[in-house]
């Protein structure tokens, strides 16, 4: 993962933050497992075998604290990426196809392209996904998550490119036997190259 | 009498045909458990060479070896054959072999239906090992979703083989599920209450009822998805006010539960190896109960994690996240209650305790990524990459697979009556786990570097090439550890030396007979008060071999056994169990033509069979019963009790009970589908709703009748008085029905016009079959009563068709008001 956008890059902040927690949570349960085997005296046993400690305190509360923590954190990272007011908000749209997508845009009407989307750089950009046959996927992995193309809705994802450059986009949901050549890519511009590309004179 | 003697004249009774006609008549369920655990082992390696496929295609970059066509194929069967012809199947096999014995009972509830899911089970898997042969297999992928799956994205028979085959499979799990729980509600040992019962049976019963709510949905979805590729009707068709959400909603809404009913049994298998490989008691039998009903209630309400990147509203995308965190928590109150029980109490690393082992080191982790993706941000990253693959693996192997080579090791010994001896199982176990684990992590690795799912084959150049070929390479190891379990285990079954009964000083009742298991199971039925009844009383076989139980006595050559009350445990009455007979092979055939039909389009095929099979059911009821009053019994101890046709409450009315919940189940799924088409698809209402006429209304208020009719007949019985009047009056309610249903098929427009058409279509479908079915139940009992079979003792068959009646009645005049609702509102 190399983020190229702030979606993307909450994202992979939260993926650390969660490996960390599951290795540290990993070993300590394998430590636990592997203290069963130790060589100990019954009375030992006996004391070692309480259901409060268990059940109630690791089987419980534990799991509880470190579930209603992650939740919170997982929540507000996903208010972040939600598709918000902005000022310089850009409307583009994505309507997939078996297997090729069409992009249109808000700002330069009856304008259309294929297979390639142009977005500003360092603009918040939503992206009104829709399918005209079976359900695809929008995903361009270096920008933000992804979100489904379904035939009769329109779904909404907020992305973000920090940098001009191209960015690869696939198709993120089973479609067929076209299902691996279904990309496209993202074109970032610069504040005048977009200039140029809403005035048609790239 | 003694305990030889006892043996021989009980073997008689209960044995299986001899010859080639015993696997084909059996119904014994021993013979049928194992029968189902190596038939799902046959789908098993099918599947095992599927996924080698998979692997050797991604070993290398840009492989030609197969095509996207061929490829999409070989995935989709792969996890097709996994999750419903090994897993569930797997289950059934192990409850229906080890329940019975270990509830110390004789057999189950219902010894022919038991072999009727079999064979409807062997039938539908064949079904899609003949596709996947010929090259028409389903391959639009496990989860089938339309448009792709439907004719627009599918033209071709493949799918159909998907929506017919599963669908007949799922017979088997229904009719496994009635049985199991009503076995372990009746037909435990006598004073085994439910808090003493062995925790498998509690594992098993939690798991039938989310099959039996569980798998309705999907049952539905494919009967609507069928409808839709073979006549037309628009369910998830957009344009025509379909939506294919709908199907998402109603797979997942089976799909989750059906990862807890995968790991509930391996659970179960845990909970009760665990505490004898450590010599000690399980920590916590009463969390355990708690933590599983809880999964068991907590995973349906999971179902859209699968669907976080479907464009959800925030709102319901936070409150499923956190149930699906949730979740995590009584799957950790297990897992703690086991790492206890292993602290107290001393460990000996047998090969099941090993296996074991390998359940934690690997499920911990699967359990720990699935509260990573359960975390929405992450999984719109995460979704439909290999990471999810990974993860998926970690749960399911981990999860079920690993525990499941625990139970073979524990319970080999009792099935095949010898001793452990040669030690090809060691090695097995290090090249499983070893190459699992390198498959497995590495794949999580590609995932995350933004490798997907379902794709044939991958550029260079990406920093893949590596992590896929030693992914594959610990597949192969781990492929080959599979075929050293298998070979470790033949040997062992045929050629080892004779073992000594019990080798694992167990405590619970399946220990307490001579291994192999003889076909009666016990020579008597002893009263249990103990979770572990041999620890209790150790002189516990001898005494049972030597009669000192119930039904100790051989008597009229019939399989006699005790059903019990549910909560006590008290012994309520006498229970005569079917014999070896060709009827249920026979039905699942003919049953298997109705499905034929439908899969090669032959439709006069269709309503053909499915007179063969009303015929089959109404011989196979036929014969049970009595056409007299007996009146109380001996059943030894000094014990009477009446015979199971002079009860008011007899096991089919308890089997018609659950059967009747999962029916009502997939009414409900069915009215759920329709209000969410009505409030969520686009291009919705439909160019007319249906009005409701005073003529419709009345002849629905006379539907009444039915369940009027048969209470009547239900006195009049009791009185010893004449049916006939009681009986017409709920046939003419039941006829009513239908005349409504069909009313309302003729002002309908053609169902291929709009979804609420098509909706209401099926509606009315359904109620035509149930009224239908109730008004043949009312004409056989009309049969029935002038042949002799009622009296006033024995009135329990009748309540069995009342209750039909009630269902049948009530659900056609739910169907009529939701047929009519929109268009009273509007």
């Amino acid at each position: 993962m190399h983020p190229a956008g702030p979606a993307a890059q909450h994202i992979a902040t939260l993926w650390w933050v969660m490996l960390a927690g599951a290795v540290a949570i990993f070993v300590f349960t394998m430590l636990l497992l592997a203290l069963a085997f130790r060589k100990r005296r019954d009375e030992e046993r006996a004391e070692q075998g309480r259901e409060g400690l268990w059940l109630a305190g690791l089987g419980l509360a534990f799991p509880l604290t470190v579930l209603g923590a992650l939740l919170v954190y997982g929540l507000v990272i996903g208010e972040r990426l939600m598709p918000r007011d902005h000022p310089d908000r850009v409307t583009v749209s994505a309507e997939a196809r078996q297997w090729e997508w069409r992009f249109g845009y808000a700002d330069r009407p009856g304008h259309a392209t294929t297979g390639l989307l142009h977005i500003p750089a360092g603009q918040p950009v939503d992206v009104e996904i829709t399918s005209v046959d079976v359900i695809h996927g929008f995903w361009v992995p270096r920008l933000a998550g992804k979100l489904d193309a379904i035939p009769g809705h329109v779904n909404i994802l907020r992305i973000e490119a920090w940098e001009p450059g191209d960015y690869a986009g696939v198709s993120g949901e089973f479609s067929g036997a076209g299902y691996r050549e279904h990309r496209f890519t993202v074109r970032a511009h610069d504040a005048a190259g977009w200039t140029a590309f809403l005035e048609g004179t790239e | 009498m003694t305990a030889l003697r006892r043996h021989r004249a009980l073997t008689k009774i209960w044995a299986s045909e001899s010859g080639w006609r015993r696997w084909f008549s059996t119904v014994n369920h021993s013979d049928l458990g194992l029968m189902f655990m190596c038939v799902s082992v046959f789908h098993f390696l099918v599947a095992g060479v599927l996924a080698m496929l998979i692997r050797a295609q991604l070993a290398s970059p840009r492989s030609a070896f197969m095509g996207a066509d061929v490829y999409n194929q070989v995935f989709t069967m792969h996890g097709t054959l996994m999750m419903f012809l090994f897993a569930i199947p797997m289950f059934e096999g192990l409850t229906i072999y080890l329940l019975p014995k270990l509830l110390g009972s004789r057999d189950l509830a219902f010894p022919r239906l038991t072999a009727y899911g079999f064979w409807c089970y062997v039938f539908g898997g064949s079904m899609l090992i003949f596709a996947l042969i010929a090259g028409i297999a389903p391959d639009s992928g496990w989860f089938m979703y339309p448009p792709l799956s439907s004719t627009l994205g599918s033209p071709g028979i493949n799918p159909d083989f998907w929506l017919i085959g599963i669908t007949f499979v799922e017979i088997s799990a229904i009719s496994a599920a009635v049985e199991i729980v009503v076995t372990v509600l009746r037909y435990r040992a006598p004073g085994m209450t439910l808090a003493k019962m062995p925790i498998y049976a509690w594992y098993a019963l939690i798991t039938a009822m989310m099959i039996l709510t569980g798998f309705p949905p999907l049952i539905l979805g494919s009967i609507l998805l069928e409808l839709e590729r073979a006549f037309g009707l628009p369910f998830f068709q957009v344009a025509e006010g379909g939506d294919s959400l709908l199907w998402q909603h109603l797979f997942w809404l089976f799909g989750h539960p059906e990862v807890y009913i995968i790991f509930l049994p391996a659970a179960g298998v845990i909970s009760t190896i665990l505490p004898v490989m450590a010599r000690t008691t399980l920590l916590g039998y009463g969390w355990i109960v708690a933590a599983a009903a809880s999964l068991g209630v907590l995973s349906f309400g999971l179902w859209v994690h699968h669907m976080f990147t479907t464009g959800i509203p925030h709102l319901s995308l936070a409150f499923f996240s956190a149930a699906s965190t949730l979740v995590a928590v009584p799957t950790a109150v297990q897992i703690f209650a086991w790492i206890g029980t292993l602290t107290k109490g001393r460990p000996e690393l047998h090969m099941p305790l090993r296996w074991i082992l390998a359940f934690f080191a690997t499920f911990v982790i699967g359990g720990l990524t699935g509260v990573m993706v359960a975390v929405v941000p992450f999984d719109w990253q995460a979704h439909d990459t290999h990471f999810i693959v990974a993860h998926l693996h970690y749960v399911l192997v981990g999860g079920f697979v690993f525990p499941m080579l625990a139970a073979l090791y524990y319970w080999l010994p009792h099935i095949t009556g010898r001793k452990q001896f040669f030690r090809l199982g060691e090695t097995a176990f290090w090249l499983v786990t070893l190459g699992f684990h390198v498959t497995f992590l590495a794949m999580h690795w590609v995932g995350l570097l933004g490798q997907r799912r379902r794709t044939e084959t991958y550029d260079p150049g990406q920093g893949w090439e590596a992590i896929n070929l030693i992914s594959s390479i610990g597949g192969f190891v781990m492929a080959i550890g599979f075929a050293l379990v298998i070979v470790d285990v033949v040997v062992n079954a045929a050629v080892a030396i004779r073992g000594r009964r019990n080798p694992w000083r167990a405590g619970t009742m399946e220990w307490a007979m001579p291994t192999p298991a003889p076909a009666y199971n016990f020579a008597s039925l002893m009263p249990v008060d103990s979770r572990e009844p041999l620890h209790a009383d150790s002189s516990l076989p001898l005494r049972m071999a030597r009669g000192e139980g119930y039904l100790g006595e051989a008597r009229n050559g019939l399989r006699e056994t005790l059903a019990v009350a549910i909560s006590t445990g008290r012994p309520e009455y006498l229970v005569i169990l079917p014999g070896n007979t060709m009827l249920p092979i026979s039905m699942a055939f003919v049953t298997g033509f109705f499905f034929l039909g439908l899969l090669i389009k032959v439709y006069w095929l269709v309503p053909l069979a499915a007179v063969g099979v009303i015929a089959l059911a109404l011989r196979w009821v036929w014969g049970l019963g009595s056409r007299q009053d007996q009146g109380p019994q001996e059943v030894g101890r000094g014990l009477s009790l009446p015979p199971v046709s002079e009860v008011a409450d007899p096991p089919g009315w308890w089997g018609m009970l659950f059967l009747l919940l999962a029916d009502a189940t997939l009414f409900g799924s069915l009215l759920f589908g329709y209000a969410f088409l009505w409030t969520v698809a686009p291009n919705w209402p439909p160019p007319a709703w249906m009005q409701p006429d005073p003529a419709l209304l009345a002849i629905a208020a006379a539907a009444v009748l039915g369940p009027l009719g048969l209470r009547l007949a239900q006195g009049a019985l009791a009185r010893g008085r004449g049916l006939g009047a009681g009986l017409g009056l709920a046939a003419l309610g039941l006829i009513a029905a239908l005349l409504a249903a069909g009313l309302v098929l003729l002002h309908l427009p053609a169902p291929q016009t709009h979804a609420y058409d098509a909706t209401v279509w099926v509606l009315m479908g359904y109620s035509l079959v149930h009224c239908g079915v109730g008004l043949l139940m009312t004409g056989q009992m009309a049969a029935r009563r002038v042949a002799g079979f009622l009296s006033p003792a024995r009135r329990g068959e009748l309540r069995i068709v009342q209750l039909w009646v009630d269902y049948a009645t009530l659900t056609a005049l739910l169907s009529l008001a939701a047929a009519v609702l929109p268009g009273v509102l509007s």
